[in-house]
């Protein structure tokens, strides 16, 4: 996104990538069938999301690229290593933070508070809906922000478990509205639109209105998580690259590894150093503004191994807050069947891939013994048969073979669904990453160590999910299939797991106790930015990478105004 | 994002996935028909040996291969020299790389099996006129531990199955008649039902039925007999047909 805003405004950009290059367009396996695919398209330890997964060299590991925990901590960590990184397989799922999000401690004593408001991102929030495009509806709900009026794309129709879901939350007075997801539903109105986001910038213009003419709107199939072909929903290398490219002000060099940047004496950044892949040579980069957006860890690494005599303990780290209160989402999923799905007459049912529907967080104003609070994913219907089709069943079925057998998995094929909860996690101490002294990797990069360690907020709140999807089954008539956990400890997944990772170099007013300005510029050493998930102060129950992106073109905006003013000459 | 925004497992895939620790452990107490404890056991080292010598064809090293835990050990103590997919396959053009290790006869009986879990009826064919047996091959063949773990149970509950088809009727399993084939499934088709002597083998049973249904309900064939109707573009998504709506008593 920072490429996109830079370029847009004539600056000279240089992006390393430290995968490979990558063309969702001739790459994208849209209509495969999990038949053709090894295993069906199972998930291996190749590809842990599926073969079809729009990851490439990457996973939970990344081959010759290893990573440590302390003792006890299962902290597990997604990296991809290919042109516009997890930006090409994420669950596209696009929620603003809303005004308490961004003063969490003013409101209820915990964490800390953004050095800016909802009412400063809101315009931001505005550019990045309209520019990658996301459906979905206003619904003036607490905490849960409307967007200006032109800038989302209509929302899909519901599908039918979606409905059955609403009336049963309904009940239980839990709101099931429209979800916000970064896929166009109709075609971009390109010249509104990039007016709207360059107003007096005739390049802008041209290249926003040539790349949106060039994306087309969801055709109602296939999994967005293998990527788009037709530029539908949103990725780095479809949506913010091709316009970049396009002003002629940005250059890319792929399989290129950073590992330190340089700096001068005046303790200045200068640039970069960066293995090249492929000649497994150490390269330099040098420039007059260095922006590190690797995602949070990986940044945070650069910051920890960039190691002088004027920066002992790693660059931009004076306040020695480099890599810590690292955040992950709580996540925890109860799923089941619904026998009034059963034998339902045959529809497409695969719409936009993900969620049409979701519950934004509602007990605002209710006291538990948690902080904060979660919204619900949930999924099912008739969908692609693929690895793991009608697969333990036994408890349904008790052990049914044969022509019963058959006609059981008729019957219950589309009435299986799943509730997934996705949740605030108070940042604290002990959930930091730090170099492990011991390891490096193939690179010769010295890499991360994590710790981690759940409070009872998160704790807390997993059972909550567990407890609330098991009431939704209940009050849909259906069987939950997988534990309902009483002990929360047992609900909550791993960190890590949801791959919301966000914080290590947070933002704030003060640089004794932060890493970056509101604007993601180092305190310590000003011609120095992060933008992507690390400034996260707190880690809302929103998806991070629609706030990554506004946050990062809202701090793009500013540095070009530094440039321009030649701040950092 | 996690794995269920991407896409839409069967709650049971997750399991599939993640908890792939089992190893074979084929109880053999108490067989039936006065087999003693001591000839299962031999019955069954025999054919875990013959999976390394097999396997010694194919692309895995020889030296690597012997079973160093014996027929009921927790692992096989392979360590796959085949390659898997790669962490950066052409998704456009799939191949599977690994070579296939199940033999002319394991098919046999495993094809004979599928066909007992999905039979042909008048909507659709049998589980092996669509290559059930052959997925299962592949999927047992492949380098992966899990994969590796269910190789094991596959192979051993196959030679149990024959094993107990011979004590039970005199003939191999492939041989000897639908309710024949029947008794010894309704013996085994259901582990929490499963009399003692017969945990084990329903839960090699359970893992057939599960990779039969994966492997029919994926092919053309499968997806037709289910109604799928997807994986096509469309101009619009209008949501569910009034139908629908009116079954679920939304209008």
């Amino acid at each position: 996104m920072a490429a996109y805003v830079l370029a847009c405004h004539g600056v000279r950009v240089l992006m390393l990538e430290a995968g490979r290059d990558y063309d969702p367009v001739s790459e994208t396996p849209m209509f495969q069938l999990p038949r053709e695919a090894p295993l069906r398209g199972a998930a291996t330890d190749d590809k842990p999301f599926g073969f079809y997964d729009a990851t490439v060299d990457g996973g939970w590991r990344v081959p010759g690229e290893p990573y440590t925990s302390a003792d006890g901590v299962n902290f597990m960590w997604w990296r991809s290593r290919m042109l516009g990184g997890r930006t090409n397989h994420w669950g596209r799922i696009s929620l603003r933070m809303g005004p308490y999000d961004f003063k969490p401690y003013s409101r209820d004593g915990h964490g800390f508070d953004w050095p800016m408001t909802y009412k400063d991102m809101a315009p931001w929030y505005d550019k990045t809906e309209a520019f990658v495009g996301v459906y979905g509806s206003n619904e003036g709900l607490e905490n849960t922000p409307d967007s200006s009026p032109g800038i989302l794309q209509p929302p899909p129709a519901p599908r039918a478990y979606e409905l059955l879901t609403q009336k049963a939350c309904k009940g239980l007075d839990i709101p099931t509205v429209p979800a916000h997801l970064a896929i166009l539903t109709e075609r971009q109105d390109a010249d509104r639109l990039s007016k709207f986001l360059w107003p007096n910038n005739p390049l802008a213009q041209r290249v926003t209105r040539e790349s949106m003419q060039d994306r087309a709107a969801c055709y109602w199939a296939t999994p967005c998580g293998r990527g788009c072909s037709i530029k539908a929903n949103f990725q780095s290398p479809t949506v913010c690259l091709p316009p970049a490219l396009a002003t002629g002000n940005l250059t890319i060099v792929t399989n290129a590894m950073v590992r330190e940047v340089m700096i001068d004496r005046k303790g200045r950044a200068t640039g970069v150093h960066y293995i090249d892949k492929e000649t497994r040579t150490d390269q330099e980069a040098r420039a007059d503004v260095v922006i590190l957006a690797a995602s949070a860890c990986e940044s945070a690494r650069i910051l920890l191994n960039s190691k002088s005599s004027l920066f002992m303990d790693g660059l931009a780290n004076n306040s020695g807050l480099v890599g810590k209160y690292l955040m992950d989402t709580v996540g925890a999923g109860v799923s089941g069947q619904i026998p009034a799905l059963e034998n339902l007459p045959r529809h497409p049912e695969e719409g936009a891939s993900a969620l049409h529907m979701y519950m934004p967080w509602w007990l605002y104003d209710q006291e538990l013994d948690f902080a904060r609070g979660y919204h619900i994913e949930f999924g099912g219907g008739q969908r692609m048969p693929g690895f793991g089709a009608f697969s333990g069943i036994e408890p349904l079925t008790e052990g049914a073979y044969g022509q019963k057998f058959k006609e059981e998995c008729r019957r219950y094929y589309g009435s299986f669904m799943y509730f997934d909860g996705r949740g605030e996690m108070i940042p604290n101490e002990d959930c930091y990453c730090e170099i492990d002294p011991d390891v490096v990797d193939e690179w010769g990069i010295p890499v991360l160590k994590f710790h981690w360690k759940w409070s009872d907020h998160e704790i807390h709140q997993a059972r909550h999910m567990h407890q609330t999807f098991a009431e939704i089954f209940e009050a849909m008539g259906g069987r939950v299939l997988s534990n309902v956990e009483t002990d929360g400890a047992r609900a909550i997944l791993a960190p890590g797991q949801i791959i919301h990772e966000v914080g290590c170099t947070r933002m704030g007013d003060d640089p004794s106790h932060s890493v970056v300005n509101q604007y993601c510029q180092s305190w310590d050493v000003p011609n120095l930015f992060v933008m992507d998930g690390g400034p996260f102060v707190s880690n809302a129950d929103k998806n991070p990478t629609l706030s990554i992106m506004a946050i990062a073109w809202r701090s793009s905006e500013y540095l070009v105004e530094q440039l321009r003013h030649r701040s950092f000459r | 994002m996690n794995r269920d925004e991407m896409r839409l497992p069967h709650p049971a895939e997750k399991a599939e996935h993640f908890s792939e620790k089992s190893g074979v452990e084929i109880n053999t107490s108490k067989l039936k028909r006065g087999v003693t404890r001591r000839r299962a056991l031999k019955v069954l080292a025999a054919g875990a040996a013959g999976a390394a010598a097999l396997q010694s064809t194919g692309c895995i090293d020889e030296s690597e291969t012997a079973p160093n835990t014996g027929a009921f050990g927790e692992t096989t103590g392979r360590k796959p020299r085949a390659a898997g997919t790669s962490t950066d396959p052409n998704l456009i053009t799939p191949v599977v790389p690994w070579d296939l290790v199940l033999t002319k006869e394991e098919l046999e009986t495993l094809a004979a099996l599928c066909d007992v879990i999905i039979p042909g009826d008048a909507r659709s064919p049998s589980a092996s006129t669509v290559d059930a047996h052959g997925f299962i091959d592949e999927w047992v063949s492949a380098p992966y531990e899990g994969n590796q773990n269910d190789l094991v149970i596959v192979r051993g509950g196959l030679v149990w199955l024959g094993v107990e088809s011979t004590n039970r009727f005199g003939r191999r399993f492939v041989e000897i008649g639908p309710n024949e084939k029947a008794e010894i499934c309704d013996d085994i088709c259901y582990e929490p039902n499963a009399a003692p002597e017969f945990k084990v083998a329903a839960r090699f049973f359970d893992k057939v039925r599960d990779l039969t249904s994966t492997a029919f309900w994926t092919t053309d064939e499968g997806m037709a007999d289910l109604g799928f109707v997807g994986n096509r573009p469309m101009p619009s998504f209008e949501g569910p047909p009034p139908e629908v709506l009116r079954l679920l008593r939304l209008i």
